[in-house]
């Protein structure tokens, strides 16, 4: 009897590129749920919006490349990129800002790059920087918990698609009631007066660790990381890495002078931090690949995030810190090759 | 690195890096006792069933062989003699087709049985514990004996202590899954392969022997004990290793067991260390105690391709289709045919190839459970791989570098330090052939070095025969103004016989004068 031949394996893999990358969305969805809890329907909005461009932006790509489309459509990582973007924008920003930016990531940080797995920048967060250089003041209108919004000025379904669309606050709601700087705007900005930090933190912004409503958002980003830990879809080098980087820097200051220095505690809870630790830092693409590279990887991450706060142009550093550190992966990785098996121990 | 034991109060394990936990799917092929192959109607053995040279065939077309016969005699150092499987008439020797990934043919003693079996007059080595190592060696390497766990590689060179042994391993882990032919052997003929140890410990000298088994196999742990108990050395060890993939691999096990890892460049024993299968062992027991020679063997014939998968005990030579047809053939969803186990294995193109000493099993994969519908899509550099391979080798890097044809960093990458146990092709979401690419790599660069070192040969002989010509020119040229030199003392000597000549005319002028 005849028989083909293949290599062995012979045997089912376990994984594939589309279950990671569902498992991904997957850990995201009790983080949206909270999300919209404290911020309204925007956030779903978004999501649509940024997919639908993006799934649009991959076939054409694709298409345009010669590739096969449907392998690539169902790996499910351009519709990841999309999650990830429409998360890093204001709930009720114009449609097109999710538009652009998702297209830029597609297009340029990915398939120019050559596609999956060749992209030496995190995609989302390359089209994230383009949208906040290009568009600043619409990618700094955030809104306030619903907590502290009167409840006849709280934006409904319809109210917020319409301002979405239209671009629009005045129609609908008053727009004061319902934005607000973020608790990491506030702070830097009280800093700058010289107010110490135990007066700014009495601002309704702010909860018991970090932003009111983001602490709780940033606590479900966490369940959902751990998920994914125990998945196995992410290893702990990176979220440690980010989190001890930024952590540790803060306490350092902390330490020194409390007064005007935020403690570690509201670094991680606030702004994008833990959200960058579990979904941003830990695309593996763009990221060190050896065990020891990823950890110092993402202490680079966590590093830069608390200088660019503290020091830096912008209020938010994650986008600058991952895409600076993205960089330095492969210098990272040609120092951190682990010890061969049988090979003298250096 | 955590400690582990094999039994409360148990000698300290030790872990090895990565490797996986894979159902194991052994107990199909358990469930009867080892069953015995009838001869079948023709027998084709191959004359290359080891690692190193192949042997030289002595029998002739047309002659009667008997049972344990020497066919085919080894010629080189690294080889063992091959020995005709049962009596009867040698109808051919030429090339058939062997058990080989890329279905290569090789030259075959075909011998058709005559049904008596009829065997040579065994010579047993009944005193082997007076007997000198070597003796024992020599014993073996006449049995034909290699390791049974696949490899193959002549066991008497494996005896051969070159340096001293603090431990003989017996490697009964049998990490594969589907394959159970030790399993089966450890159950039911524990006896032979501890006799077998105690052999093998006398051949090295070594102070004592462990034998490791993997926690799945109860049955086969327990005759163990059971035949440890028996003979009551204290030299000898039963330890339960945890069932990890590829615990069975040679430098695997001895990490587990010692602690210690095998020199990149050197062998088990540089530490001491020799490791040997289970099956060997009772295959060593079989030639010392009985004077047989290795003319069959216990095979696992499994998976959903086939009715009735069972461990078979049959002669080499037999061919697979005959197995399976023992085995109540194939099922009706058969899809690929594999010699070994699912993760090292090699699929065959036809059944028509003989079983040969390194077949542990033959595996009749159905569509569903042995042929994966591979995607590959591009590397997104998640790290899995590296996370599972037993070597610590960075698979992902090792791939760029090979797909940008970048042999040397893959060799800095340490590519020949690859075992190609298939953990990272398994585990990839990619789902990308990496032990593929690397063997693709290993033979790249074997054949640059092939190459480098011909091209340096020419060059060395190029130079040596300038040198050649140069000397010769020189000693041509010394011979040419010696010559000269001669020629001229010559003249320079004839000049003074004319001198003579002279003086004596003209002494014999003066003569005429008076």
């Amino acid at each position: 009897m005849k028989f083909e031949t293949s290599p062995a394996p012979h045997l089912k893999p376990p994984n594939t590129v589309g279950a990671v990358m569902r498992q991904v969305l997957y850990a995201l969805v009790p983080a949206t749920l909270a999300y919209v809890w404290f911020f309204g329907w925007g956030i779903v909005i978004q999501i649509i919006i940024a997919t639908a461009f993006a799934l649009a932006a991959e076939t054409a790509m694709l298409l345009a490349r010669d590739k096969p489309v449907r392998p690539f459509i169902t790996d499910c990582s351009a519709i990841v990129t999309a999650v990830l973007l429409a998360w890093a924008l204001p709930p009720t920003a114009p449609w097109w800002l999710a538009a652009i930016g998702v297209v830029f990531a597609i297009v340029f940080a990915k398939h120019l790059y050559g596609g999956l797995g060749y992209n030496l920048f995190n995609p989302a967060m390359a089209g994230y920087v383009v949208l906040l250089i290009s568009f600043p003041q619409e990618m700094t209108q955030w809104l306030a918990p619903e907590m502290l919004v009167d409840g006849e000025h709280r934006m409904s379904f319809w109210q917020t698609l319409v301002t979405i669309f239209t671009g629009d606050f005045s129609s609908s709601v008053n727009v004061d009631a319902v934005t607000s700087a973020t608790p990491l705007d506030y702070l830097r900005t009280q800093l700058a007066n010289n107010r110490t930090i135990l007066e700014i933190r009495q601002h309704p912004l702010f909860g018991d660790f970090g932003g009111k409503g983001w602490e709780w958002i940033a606590n479900f980003l966490v369940l959902g990381g751990m998920w994914m830990m125990y998945k196995r879809v992410v290893r702990w080098q990176i979220p440690a890495g980010v989190l001890l980087g930024l952590g540790g820097m803060a306490f350092l200051f902390y330490a020194l002078d409390p007064g005007s220095h935020a403690s570690p505690g509201f670094h991680i809870f606030s702004g994008a931090a833990i959200f960058c630790a579990f979904f941003i830092a830990t695309d593996p693409v763009s990221a060190a690949t050896t065990e020891k590279g990823r950890f110092l990887y993402a202490l680079g991450i966590g590093i830069f995030i608390y200088v660019i706060r503290t020091w830096g142009g912008y209020p938010g550093g994650v986008a600058f810190a991952v895409l600076l550190m993205n960089m330095a992966a492969p210098l990272i990785d040609h120092y951190t090759k682990p010890r061969t098996y049988g090979h003298a121990r250096p | 690195m955590a400690e582990m034991r094999s039994r409360p109060g148990g000698p300290p394990l030790h872990r090895f890096p990565g490797g996986l936990e894979l159902p194991d799917n052994k107990a199909m092929a358990t469930t009867t006792a080892i069953r015995t192959a009838p001869l079948p109607r023709e027998l084709v053995v191959p004359l290359a069933q080891h690692i190193g040279d192949a042997a030289k065939s002595i029998a002739k077309i047309g002659q009667r062989v008997l049972r344990g016969e020497v066919i085919a005699q080894p010629e080189d150092a690294i080889s063992v003699p091959v020995h005709s499987p049962t009596s009867g008439i040698v109808t051919a020797i030429e090339d058939r087709l062997i058990p080989h990934p890329s279905g290569l043919t090789a030259r075959c003693v075909v011998i058709e049985p005559d049904g008596k079996d009829d065997a040579v007059e065994p010579q047993p080595l009944r005193d082997w514990k007076n007997a000198a190592p070597v003796e024992i060696r020599d014993h073996i390497r006449a049995a034909g004996i290699v390791g049974l766990g696949g490899a193959a590689f002549p066991t008497w060179v494996k005896l051969d202590a070159r340096a001293p042994i603090e431990r003989l391993i017996l490697n009964g882990a049998e990490c594969e899954p589907y394959i159970s032919c030790d399993d089966m052997l450890m159950r039911e003929r524990a006896n032979d392969i501890v006799s077998g140890a105690l052999i093998m410990l006398h051949a090295l000298q070594a102070e004592r022997c462990q034998l490791a088994i993997e926690d799945n196999k109860p049955e086969a742990e327990a005759a163990l004990r059971d035949a440890l108990a028996t003979v009551d050395d204290e030299r000898l060890e039963l330890i339960t290793v945890p069932s990890v993939y590829p615990e069975g691999g040679e430098r695997q096990l001895i990490q587990v067991l010692t602690g210690q890892e095998v020199p990149h460049d050197g062998l088990p024993l540089d530490i001491g260390v020799i490791c040997h299968n289970v099956a060997t062992a009772a295959a060593v027991h079989r030639a010392a105690i009985h004077g047989e020679t290795l003319i069959s063997r216990v095979v696992t014939v499994t998976g959903r391709g086939v009715t009735q998968p069972a461990n078979v005990e049959a002669r080499i030579g037999t061919s697979f289709h005959d197995l399976i047809e023992f085995c109540g053939g194939y099922a009706e969803d058969v899809a690929r045919l594999i010699m070994g186990g699912p993760m090292m294995g090699f699929a065959v193109s036809s059944d028509d190839i003989p079983l040969i000493k390194a077949t542990n099993c033959i595996l009749a994969g159905s569509a569903t459970e042995a042929v994966p519908a591979r995607v590959t899509l591009p590397c997104i550099r998640c790290g899995e791989c590296a996370q599972v391979c037993p070597a610590t080798l960075l698979p992902q890097t090792l791939y760029a570098f090979t797909r940008a044809r970048d042999f040397e960093k893959v060799q800095a990458y340490d590519v020949f330090d690859c075992i190609e146990c298939g953990c990272c092709d398994l585990v990839c979401p990619s789902q990308i052939p990496l032990v593929s690419h690397f063997r693709f790599a290993k033979t790249e660069i074997r054949g640059k070095e092939m190459e480098r070192s011909k091209a340096d040969l020419a060059r060395q002989r190029f130079e040596f025969r300038q040198s050649r010509l140069q000397r010769e020119a020189d000693a041509q040229e010394g011979k040419r103004r010696r010559k000269q030199e001669t020629l001229e003392k010559l003249k320079s000597s004839d000049s003074k016989k004319n001198e003579i000549q002279a003086a004596l005319e003209r002494a014999r002028k003066k003569k005429e004068k008076q």
